[in-house]
């Protein structure tokens, strides 16, 4: 990654900027219904970051035996720290936001038994 | 992305999360294939995570399994008890970790390959990420603060207040622009994420709470566009589709947003919109009449046609069941039920439409504005339960008000329009609104749980 070469820069931006143009076409056809799991459904999605953080979480290898016996020297990086932190928060995104999605979306399914019976049963 | 080569597999597997991303999405373009959809972009998560657990850059396991277990056990936890009426918070809440993630990964880049022989770009993708992901995760803080009510719903403002936010936001523009000039000025670098975290704090408190579905429309789209810049310091494709989709999402609600309420997103986070209320709120006059609960039951059960109009109040009182008793009581002796929905009633988009779902009222009976309205001079009542401004015909009347030009619902076009309110007073926006005073308009004062459960009871009765 240190040596990024032109290419794969002009390559990620191609990326980005096709993904805006076809993130603008998809939400456009979600009717504002499903705004609200939108949102949510979105911001799991975007919790795919947790890679980045898996990988710096894992870099560096800690020597607990040395870290419990107060060896200064095996103390775990900075990186490794804020590394596990994020792992921590995007993973809270992702298993929140898909799970709350779902629950939201499983309302909006149950119209066919609602309407021809006209009672709720109600679900939480 | 390691120097070794490039993991043909792995690439693979992230090929293969993105397309499952954008079928998840698609799905959502109709409520019936949503959670099909839903469960495409799962499966799409679940292979790019094992995937990566591979990477060969992976030495240790400890934290990364901790770290699993943990935001598993966090996340499951909120995905079971978060109730649908807290979902704006719960949202907040949710930017405010994706964007703290996105942060904290690229401080943790910059800890480790920071330095001159970072390239240029790389260097300009990393601050972008580290400013917006820090001030969107403090901004998102205090507006799920906002809507939980731990931080004050009202607009915080103070003299200079503009210049303030603007010398900060210069400050935080300048040390990201001499950070990327000058990598080995870490110092700079320290700064500029202290100024992002304070930046958004000053950000969000001036925006008082009725603003909030534009608020959390802009940072779900800052967060995603963290995100993405994320995947261009690591290199990462389905990072950048992933947060790419989830920015523009993001922005495109707010320009939604936006144009329901008929105002620019810089007017909306700078506008400093609850003091202007105070100064126009007087002119208006007139009496307003109280409808006795029997009344109000006779006049629902006798008309042919009902609509309900839900705002923010519906999800204070928790009454959206409520709603759906009276419906259902009404539907039974063959009156036609509906529900109109402005896009901002409440305080995330689509949030009153989720809170309906849950009281089990069908989609197909929540109709949105454009539908809604034509409708209204064929409407026998319209009960208007906990909204305001979002059916206030002074947007519409008055070229003075501060919300003149915003597309209402137009319920004093009805027959009759009954109020649920639960006092005199004028309510969250502070504005005087002509519709309770207009001849077709009568109040039903009391809490709107209470009012509903009272006349759904009466209604049965008759």
């Amino acid at each position: 990654m240190q040596s990024i070469n032109p290419a794969v820069l002009i390559a990620s931006l191609y990326v980005f900027v096709l993904a805006a143009f076809l993130g603008y076409q998809l939400i456009s056809r979600v009717p504002p219904l499903l705004h609200t799991p939108l949102m949510s459904a979105t911001n799991a999605i975007s919790g795919i970051s947790l890679i980045g953080s898996l990988v710096i979480a894992g870099m560096h290898k800690v020597d607990f035996h040395a870290l419990a016996s107060g060896g200064a020297a095996a103390k775990p990086s900075i990186a490794t720290l804020l590394g596990f932190i994020a792992v921590i928060s995007a993973t809270t995104n992702v298993v929140g936001g898909f799970g709350i999605t779902d629950r939201m979306l499983k309302l909006f399914q149950q119209r066919e038994s609602v309407k021809s019976k006209g009672v709720k049963k109600g679900s939480k | 992305m390691e120097p070794g080569g490039v993991n043909y597999l792995l690439e693979f597997t992230y090929l293969i999360a993105s397309i499952l991303f954008i079928f998840g999405l698609k799905g959502l373009s109709h409520p019936e294939s949503a959670r099909r959809g839903m469960f495409m972009a799962e499966a799409g998560m679940l292979a790019a995570i094992i995937g990566t657990l591979f990477h060969n850059g992976i030495i240790t396991y400890e934290w990364i399994a901790a770290g699993l277990v943990i935001g598993s056990v966090i996340g499951a936890l909120m995905a079971i008890w978060v109730p649908m009426t807290a979902m704006p918070q719960r949202t907040a809440l949710s930017h405010a970790l994706g964007a703290i993630a996105a942060a904290l990964v690229g401080i943790a880049e910059y800890t480790l390959h920071g330095g001159p022989e970072m390239p240029l770009f790389i260097r300009g993708a990393l601050g972008f990420e580290v400013m917006l992901g820090t001030l969107t995760t403090t901004g998102s803080l205090i507006a799920a603060g906002k809507l939980q009510g731990f931080v004050r719903g009202t607009p915080v403002q103070f003299k200079g207040q503009q210049v303030v936010n603007l010398l900060l936001f210069g400050g935080m523009a300048g040390c990201f622009v001499y950070s990327v000039g000058h990598p080995s000025a870490s110092l700079i670098f320290y700064t500029m994420t202290g100024l992002g975290f304070l930046f958004g704090v000053m950000l969000v408190i001036p925006i008082g709470s009725a603003d909030m579905p534009v608020v959390m429309s802009l940072l779900n789209s800052y967060a995603g566009l963290a995100s993405a810049a994320t995947g261009f310091v690591l290199g990462n494709n389905v990072l950048i589709i992933a947060g790419t989709l989830d920015g523009f999402s993001g922005l495109i609600l707010s320009i939604l947003m936006c144009k329901a309420m008929n105002r620019s997103i810089t007017n909306v986070l700078f506008g400093g919109f609850g003091a202007v209320r105070a100064a126009t709120a007087a002119g208006a006059g007139g009496e307003m009449r109280e409808i006795s609960l029997n009344d109000a039951a006779v006049r629902l059960a006798y008309a042919s046609k009902v609509v309900f109009v839900p705002g923010y109040g519906l999800a204070l009182a928790q009454a959206q069941q409520a709603v759906r008793d009276l419906a259902n009581a009404l539907e039974e002796r063959g009156v036609t039920v509906k529900y109109g929905i402005h896009p901002v009633a409440g305080r995330m988009p689509g949030h009153m439409n989720v809170l309906l779902a849950e009281a089990n009222v069908p989609y197909g009976d929540l109709y949105e504005m454009d539908q809604i309205n034509p409708e209204f001079p064929s409407t026998d009542v319209v009960v208007v339960v906990g909204a305001n401004d979002v059916v206030n015909p002074d947007a519409r009347d008055n070229s003075n008000s501060p919300i003149a030009g915003m597309p209402i619902l137009e319920v004093d076009k009805a027959k009759s329009v009954i109020v649920l309110k639960r006092g005199q007073g004028r309510g969250f926006s502070g504005l005087e609104n002509p519709l309770f005073c207009k001849p077709v308009t009568s109040m039903l004062y009391g809490d709107a749980k209470a009012s509903l459960t009272a006349l759904a009871h009466e209604v049965k009765n008759l």
